[in-house]
């Protein structure tokens, strides 16, 4: 499914399909000829059928349906709100983040802390900052508020570890600087909409 | 093939086909759990069990470990000693329904020159002993529900109860039919009238779609699963069970699917007659295999009835028809 598709979900103007129930049969005779029309109906054997069907698609026509999941892995809808990642700078490789703590005062469950300081160039510098995953609800928040794009949710859900200490410190959440060019930018959540451009007013210069 | 020319039936000959229909068919059985998930997986567009071995195949063995590994745990109030036979009865019943039924037509070994009968016992009642011992064979389910002191349990035993008093009789009606044809209880009658090359469903297609039914309910498969349907009543009879008592119902569950596919076969579908230029042997195998296939198949396509839509079905339906049909098979002997 395509972002857009995602973006525009309007509930109830999908296509069903009713089914078309008769009524159920009041009179004897009524229930005898529905037995007997059902008894010759080959319904049963149309269940056989599609069964049989389907296996000779799952065999030969290459319709398995199985993932077989620790091997292959389903791409995940890009708003999926895993295990943070803090994104860096394409050009410069310097990290995103610019230390103004909006991520830090919207969690609501408190679970950024973030500790930061001025660098030799007068410039923020982020020295401590850690998510503890055993509070983060996952909202997505951050990822939202964040102006600069920097943290967002990543794609790794495969959350079982030792120690919640291994997802949670900044470096960890990096993306390491030698795969800088595999870094994909987040379109999911917080992230501008396709149509922003559209959306924008122009803004009077003149009062 | 005239019966005078048979070699004699040695005590060696029957030893050898017991513990040839022992061996192959509690592997089978076992084996059977294997194709039984496969196929279905197939059906529904999975893989199945493919992890342990080539293909899965050794997943068997995997299930036979835990099996015989897992805590046997007999329930605190239950009746210890029905509790603990309750297995044998399912797994020994079906094996002994087994001795009486054809499985592969006759042959002599060639060096030792010891004729291996194509039935373990001819006795002359084969049927009718067959039946009845499948039929003792709910005595598994009926002890075991009701001696573990669970209310599933008892809830699955009365499901037994209602299962074989309805199915019991469509089955004797529908093959009372082919009986009169034949003139004879012993499968091998059986198999000989059809040596020409007529099967008897040709004759008897009602008896032979009763008798499927009716055996569909004798195995407890899908479409009347009702003793143990999981989402109906846990697990039913086999509730409280664990390890290889468990694993014995199982096993007498797939022999009497097997034995529903011989019985089938030779009864309707010519036995291990010759067929064009198929051997005997091949034959039986494959039918016996189709109708292994054909419960799975239905197993995965039907969903499953409820207890009093099987009596409606059995006492309603099926059991005028096995009347009817025998009465009509008895008018036209008569006329013929
Ligand atoms: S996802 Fe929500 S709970 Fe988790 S760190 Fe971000 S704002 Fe806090
Ligand atoms: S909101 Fe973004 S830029 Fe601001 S501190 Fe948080 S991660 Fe850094």
């Amino acid at each position: 499914m395509s972002l857009e598709q995602f973006k525009n979900r309007n509930v109830g103007t999908q296509n069903y399909v009713k089914l078309d129930l008769a009524h159920t049969p009041t009179t004897g005779w009524g229930q005898f000829k529905q037995v007997v029309g059902r008894t010759f109906k080959p319904e049963l054997f149309v269940g056989l059928w599609v069964t049989f069907r389907e296996m000779g698609n799952a065999l030969v026509g290459g319709k398995m349906h199985t993932t077989q999941y620790p091997f292959e892995k389903l791409p995940i809808s890009p708003r999926y709100r895993a295990i943070h990642d803090m994104l860096r700078l394409m050009e410069s490789g310097n990290y995103r983040c610019i230390g103004c703590g909006l991520c830090e005062k919207i969690c609501i469950s408190n679970c950024i802390s973030m500790e930061t300081k001025y660098d030799e160039n007068q410039r923020k510098e982020v020295s401590e900052y850690t998510i503890n995953f055993g509070r983060c609800i996952f909202c997505g928040y951050c990822a939202e508020v964040c102006p600069e794009l920097a943290i967002v949710h990543g794609p790794r859900y495969e959350t079982a570890s030792e120690q919640r200490a291994s997802f949670s410190l900044f470096e960890d959440m990096l993306t390491p600087i030698d795969k800088l060019n595999l870094q994909q930018e987040y379109d999911g959540f917080g992230a501008i909409s396709p149509n922003a451009d559209e959306n924008i007013k122009p803004t009077p210069l003149a009062y | 093939m005239d019966s005078t020319m048979l070699p004699e039936v040695t005590a060696v000959g029957v030893i050898i086909k017991a513990v040839l229909i022992l061996a192959v068919i509690a592997a089978i059985a076992g084996f059977g759990t294997y194709i039984e998930r496969k196929i279905l997986a197939f059906m529904q567009r999975r893989l199945g069990p493919q992890h342990v071995g080539p293909y899965g195949l050794l997943q068997l063995a995997a299930d036979g470990i835990k099996l015989f590994t897992k805590e046997d745990i007999i329930p605190q109030h239950a009746n210890k000693i029905i509790f603990a036979v309750a297995p044998v009865i399912t797994a020994a019943t079906a094996f002994i329904a087994l001795a009486a039924v054809p499985v592969f037509p006759g042959f002599t070994i060639p060096l030792v020159d010891v004729y291996v009968p194509s039935i373990a016992s001819d006795i002359n009642v084969g049927i009718l002993f067959v039946l009845g011992m499948m039929a003792a064979g709910l005595y598994g389910p009926l002890l075991a529900g009701m001696a573990q002191a669970n209310k599933w349990g008892i809830l699955g035993s009365a499901r037994t109860a209602i299962q074989f008093l309805s199915y019991e009789v469509v089955t004797g009606l529908s093959i009372l039919a082919p009986i009169m044809m034949v003139g004879s209880l012993s499968f091998v009658d059986f198999n000989d009238y059809q040596a020409d090359g007529t099967w008897l469903v040709v004759y008897q297609p009602v008896a032979f779609v009763l008798f499927l039914i009716a055996g569909f309910a004798e195995t407890n498969r899908t479409p009347f699963d009702l003793l143990e349907h999981e989402a109906e009543v846990i697990s039913g009879y086999v509730t409280e069970y664990s390890g290889m008592r468990w694993g014995l119902f199982f096993i007498g569950e797939y022999a009497n699917m097997i034995t529903i596919g011989v019985i089938a076969s030779v009864v309707f579908l010519g036995g291990y007659n010759d067929f064009w230029i198929f051997p005997g042997w091949l034959m039986i195998i494959g039918k016996i295999a189709f109708s292994f296939f054909f419960m799975l198949w239905v197993r995965a396509a039907w969903p499953h009835v409820r207890p009093d839509q099987l009596m409606w079905l059995c006492w309603k339906v099926l059991m005028p028809l096995a009347v009817i049909n025998v009465v009509i098979t008895g008018l036209v002997m008569m006329i013929i």
